[in-house]
This record gives C-alpha cells, structure tokens and sequence, in this order.
C-alpha cells in the first residue's frame, strides 16, 4: 500500500487545498496518472501519480488545506490485498426473474446510512473557501452542518464572488516574493552578457515556416529553448539543484519557461526533456503550456521539476535581462529582445539581427569562466539552425 | 420646528372595505357592487351596510341567488363598459361561478386575440374559524391563483382592506379579492386619507434574521403572534405578507429567505397541491443554495374543516404550530 502525498509544488510551498479528484476509489492508476488537482499558490495543479496500482480511498475531505507530505489518497499496490467491503453496502434481495408479473412484495430495505447532513448553503460557502468540514459540529436540524456552523471568518466574507479554480494573482505574489527572497539571500549570482548574432537562425525559421499555417509555425522562443537544452550537455554545472549544501546535477534537460501571466505574475513551469524533443514537438509543448498556464491549470511535475529556467523577453521587451536564479536551480539563462543592429561581418559593416543573451548563474556550482563558454555554446548552436 | 402628524382615524377591516367601496363607487359613475344580500340585508358580512340608502338600487344590486348568473352578469357589464364589484358570500359559493371566472373573465381576453378586456373585480370571503362548517369555511384561493389571465389580492390588514380594491378597478382586467372572514373585525387606526396601495408586491410586515415566515390574509396575525413568541425564545423570525398570491411576488420570497436561510410557509389552504406547495417549490427553484434547513408548511388539516369549535382550531395553522415549525428549522 502506498501513500499519495501532497507535493510539494516550489521551494515556498507549505500547503495546498485538494479540490478535485480525477480518480476514483477503485481506479486503476499508472505512474504519471493525474490524479488530483491540488490549489497552490501557483493556481490549480493537477497532481500525478509516481506508483502504479489501484487507488483505494481518499485521505482527505475536497476543500481541505493540508501540508506538504500529508497522505491523500492509498494508492494499492500490485499483490497487495483489496481492503473488505465497506460495511453499509446494501444488497437488495433479488426477484427471481421467472417471475416477472409477481405482485411486488413488500420489502423492508433499510435506508442507505445517511452521511453527515450538510446543508446546501454551507456546501456552497464551504466550497467558496475551500474549508473543511471535518470536525464541524452540527446545530442545524437532525444535527446538520449549516452555515452558522463553519467558521466565523468565512461566513464574514461572504457574500462574494465564487471563487473560481485557478491562479489567485495575490497568493501567486507571495509566492514569487519568497522564492525571490530566498535565491536572493542565499545565491551568489553571477552575471554574464553576450551578443548572438540571429539573422542566420531568423532566415531559416522564415523559410521553415513559408508554407505553415500559424498555428504550425515555429517561434524563435522554441529555437533558443532548444539550443540551451543542447548547450546544456556539455554544461552539466548549470543543470541542476543545490540542496542541502551540495551541488546535484540533474542527467534529464527540463527547461522552466517563464510564462507571464496577464494581469500580473508569472510562473516557470517546465518542458520536460527539452533536449529530447523536435523542434516542432518542443513548439507544441511551449504552446500547450502557455494555454494551460493562463488557464491557470498546471500539472504538479511541470512546477518543481525545471533543472533551469530560460526567460525570453519576445518581441517587446528591452534590449536584456539579468535574471533572478529560482531556487534550488543554479542557474537562468536571458533573453532580451532582438533588434536590428549594424555588425561589423567581414570587414564590412552590415544590419544584423541582434540579440542579447545573459545568463545568471550559482557561483558555489560553477564560474565565470565556465558560464561565459555556456553562452558561447549557445550562440554556436543558433548559427547551425538546421541542427536544432 | 413642529411637524403636523398626519391625522389618523380608528376603524375595522370591515369599515375600511366599505369606505373603499365608497370611494369607488363616488368616483366612478360606471362603478357598481351587486351580490347576494349585499342591498337590503347590508351584505352577510355586513360590509355594504348603509350602501344602499347612500347609492340607490341602481348601483347596490341585490341578486338572484344564482353565483353563475350574476358573476356572469358581471363580466357582461365590465365587456360593456361598466366598473362592477361583484360579492360572491364565501369562496366555496363561489364554485358555482368558477365556469364564468376561469372560461370566460379569465379567458376572454385571450380568445378575442386581444379584443375584449374583462374589467371585472370579484371580492369573497374566505377561510375558517367562524365556526361555519366545512361548507362555509375552506380557504380556495390558491386554486384561483394557478389560473392565468387572473390577479388574486389577498389584504391582511386595514392599510390593504382600504386600498386594494381601489388599484384593483384600475386593472383593466379581472381581479379576485379575498377577504378572511376572521379579519372582519379588526380593529385599528390608518391614516384619514388612506387610499389606493400598491399591489403585485409582497411586504416584510416584521424583519427578522433567523427565519422567514411567509404567508397571507388570515395567517398573518398568526404569523406575526408566532414570531413575538419566537422573539421570546432570541429566534427572530421575519414575516412575509405575500399580498397578491398571483403574480408572486418571488424577489421579495426569494431575498428575505436568502438572508434568513430557512422558511416556513403558512397557508389556510389544505397541504397537497398548496399555494404554500407553489411557494416551497419557487424558493426550492431559485434558493436552494442558500438554505440552511428544509423548507416547512404549516397548513389546514386534509380534512373539511370542522364545525366544532376545538376541532376546526385544531385543523387550521395556529401560532404555535408556526412556532414549531420555525424552531424546527432552527433545529430546536
């Protein structure tokens, strides 16, 4: 029998409240199942699986706040054995069926065992506020929770707007100010800054996509992406966590891509196995992830897996930006905006396609040195687009 | 600066019917009452008492003891161009007239595609306690408020007594009004110009936070006992006089339980298929997430109403009963 447990979702996060369940006792669950949808700070996150077996019965009440490691759910292993019936099931007798037109006999069939009575307004606040009604005890009629019964604090915000699954920009505030904080606080940043010559990568991703439709077409984003994920194999000293006083380098490319949330925030979810996937497959998954991000529905892996984070500033921006190491990665590489610029080439001066790439990285992991050839590496891969 | 109190006058439900029988009749000469025994006998209730002597025949009918005749009469009139007032003595009487009320005042204007409105106001008496019998005594107006093209005004106080029937003549279209023959004789002070009210809206005749007691017309002064004993017990129940019983008034309903969260809905009318059944099922419809107890009835006992005097108390809503039923939703 294993445990389902609340994950934790970033380095700052403490707690989360189950809203969902997309499985159900008796479900059959593979690793990377969704199971779950947990609120975090960081909006609702569908929360996998990493054992495979049978889901066997919640833990927790939906609407629930619980810590980080807290039990949700037993997850039944393979061999292990099934748990006895629940008790209350009832079984109706049944009618032989040669015997269709028999009058109906009159059968005593006990009531179902009534659960907790609750009342329909306090489910509607209890759900507003994600509050449990463990340990409530009811003064309505029949011993009913009712809204009086729930706690003062939610009743005195009601009424409002029922709160809708997904990011809560002020939590989403927190929980950026602490990450920050943090990597402030105990990083020793170091920044470097380099210019990458685009022009060549931007012809052939105009050629590329002359005969896509929009949707099809690749974006510069998915190109440098990919170039850092590539980099990155010769750079294991950026790819990584630093934890409990020691470097791990991580052998799996997940590359956290900032996203902004419109009306504020942002989040760096991850493109797993950015290295691994095509061009076109990474481009994908970029777009999948931006549409579930403003959706405000991310899956738990995609929060604390990024090994690195890579944050592109598009089309309008500025021309760079240092950025801030989220930790325990060790290092972000930044992409400012391109522009045209005259560039010596040749000997001859010339407008080029210009972009500005900085990387901010973990002094006790790696040095200057070693991050300034990072950059390099980068910029060689953009100027051979086709191997990308 | 002294402010002049309005002047106030002290008066009963019946005077204040009867003045506003007055007041239409002398300012509308198209206007008229007719009914059984409502001339010379001065009505059996004796609402029209000193009418006849003050408008003549003419214009304060005493009629053949026929309800389909001269509600039927009536409606011609009002298709004619007049403004009348047709008694009918009681609710149950007024069976024998439910032909005219429902296929022809409530129907016409329909059938004519639009041609033919029915001007037409209908008062009766209504409900029990008088110790009339079961077939004097029974509370129908929730049959007559499930009818379409029909408004059905229910006053519970004197206010309502003097002005319904005024807003009522004004309708171009047919009106019922009940009067609960326990309201008679209450007695009370209104303002000396009382006129027409407002009709087609529900009113808090008590606000409260902890339960909504709606009901109408005889029920009111139980309700309102009920939640003076509530108050007693720190319950502070809210009564709501529904005032029109068609069209509901469903925003006042609606409002007050959703602050309240729980309700009790008292009717003279006998449970199953209840005006108060209309008015669980609309707060069930459009409240139900803001309830915190099941909705509760109190209404009449399924049986006719009795003729003895400790029965027929027995078989009809009562402030204790309203009582119960509001601590029951409490839990208590």
């Amino acid at each position: 029998m294993g445990e389902f447990v609340m994950p934790s979702l970033g380095a700052d996060m403490d707690a989360g409240t189950l809203t969902e369940w997309l499985k159900h006792p008796g479900d059959a669950i593979k690793r990377g199942d969704v199971i779950a949808v947990v609120e975090t700070q960081k909006g609702a996150i569908e929360i996998e699986a990493f054992e495979e077996g049978v889901l066997d019965r919640p833990l927790v009440e939906l609407g629930t706040k619980v810590p980080v490691g807290t039990p949700l759910a037993f997850i039944r292993t393979a061999g292990a054995p099934a748990p006895s019936p629940v008790p209350s099931e009832i079984k109706l007798p049944e009618t032989p069926a040669t015997k269709p037109v028999a009058p109906p006999i009159a059968v005593s069939v006990a009531p179902p065992a009534i659960g907790r009575r609750v009342s329909p307004a306090a489910r509607k606040i209890a759900a507003e506020h994600g509050l449990s009604l463990e340990g409530l005890k009811g003064t309505g009629p029949g011993g009913a929770i009712i809204s009086t019964d729930l706690p003062q604090a939610a009743r005195a915000a009601e009424p409002r707007a029922a709160k809708k699954p997904g990011i809560d920009l002020g939590e989403m505030r927190k929980a950026i100010a602490a990450a920050m904080a943090r990597s402030k606080r105990e990083i020793p940043h170091y920044y470097l800054s380099h210019p990458i010559d685009l022009t060549t990568a931007q012809q052939w991703l105009a050629d590329i996509n002359a005969g896509r439709e929009p949707p099809e077409r690749i974006l510069l984003a998915a190109l440098l992406s990919k170039a850092v994920a590539l980099a990155l194999h010769a750079f294991p000293e950026m790819n990584g966590f630093y934890q409990d006083g020691a470097f791990r380098p991580s052998r799996p490319i997940h590359l956290g891509t900032a996203i902004a949330i419109r009306g504020g925030g942002l989040v760096a979810p991850a493109i797993r196995d950015a290295d691994t996937l095509t061009l076109d497959g990474l481009m994908a998954a970029l777009r999948d992830l931006v549409a579930r991000t403003r959706a405000g529905r991310l899956r738990s892996s995609e929060l604390f897996d990024p090994t690195i984070t890579v944050s592109s500033l598009g089309e309008r921006g500025v021309e760079r930006l240092y950025g801030v190491i989220y930790p325990p990665q060790v290092a972000i590489i930044g992409f400012g905006t391109p522009a045209p610029l005259p560039r010596v080439v040749d000997g001859k001066v010339e407008p080029r396609l210009m972009m500005t790439a900085t990387l901010a990285a973990d002094h006790r992991v790696s040095d200057g040195h070693r991050g300034a050839l990072f950059l390099l590496e980068i910029e060689r891969r953009l100027q051979q687009p086709d191997t990308l | 600066m002294n402010e002049i109190a309005p002047a106030r006058i002290k008066t009963t439900y019946r005077e204040a019917v009867r003045a506003a029988i007055r007041d239409a009749l002398t300012a509308d000469p198209k206007a008229f009452l007719m009914g059984e025994d409502v001339g010379h006998y001065g009505g059996c209730y004796a609402v029209s008492k000193g009418l006849l002597a003050e408008f003549g025949p003419e214009r304060i009918r005493d009629t053949p003891l026929s309800e389909s005749a001269f509600v039927g009469a009536g409606i011609g009139a009002a298709l004619n161009g007049m403004r009348p007032i047709v008694e009918v003595m009681t609710v149950n009487f007024s069976l024998l007239a439910l032909d005219q009320i429902l296929n022809n005042a409530a129907t016409l204007l329909h059938m004519s595609g639009g041609q033919f409105n029915v001007p037409l106001v209908i008062r009766m008496a209504t409900g029990a306690g008088r110790q009339l019998a079961a077939q004097h005594s029974h509370s129908l107006e929730g049959w007559y408020a499930h009818i379409p093209g029909l408004k059905v005004l229910a006053p519970a106080t004197i206010e309502d007594a003097r002005g319904m029937l005024l807003g009522a003549l004004k309708d171009p279209n047919p009106v019922l009004i009940f009067e609960h023959v326990m309201l008679y004789n209450m007695e009370g002070e209104i303002a000396a110009d009382a006129g027409a009210v407002e009709t087609g809206k529900a009113a808090i005749r008590r606000p409260g936070r902890d339960v909504t007691l709606i009901t109408y017309g005889g029920s009111l002064a139980k309700a309102m006992a009920a939640a003076e004993t509530l108050a007693k017990e720190r319950i502070e129940a809210e009564v709501i006089d529904l005032r029109t019983l068609r069209p509901l008034d469903t925003a006042t309903i609606i409002g007050s339980v959703a602050r309240t969260r729980r309700a009790v809905v008292v009717d003279e009318g006998w449970k199953t298929g209840s005006l108060a059944a209309e008015v669980t099922a609309t707060i069930m419809e459009q409240a139900f997430w803001e309830l915190d107890a099941p909705v509760a009835r109190v209404c009449s006992a399924e049986v006719p109403i009795p003729y003895p005097r400790h029965l027929e108390q027995a078989a009809l809503p009562q402030p204790e009963s309203i009582a119960a039923a509001a601590r029951a939703t409490l839990g208590r």
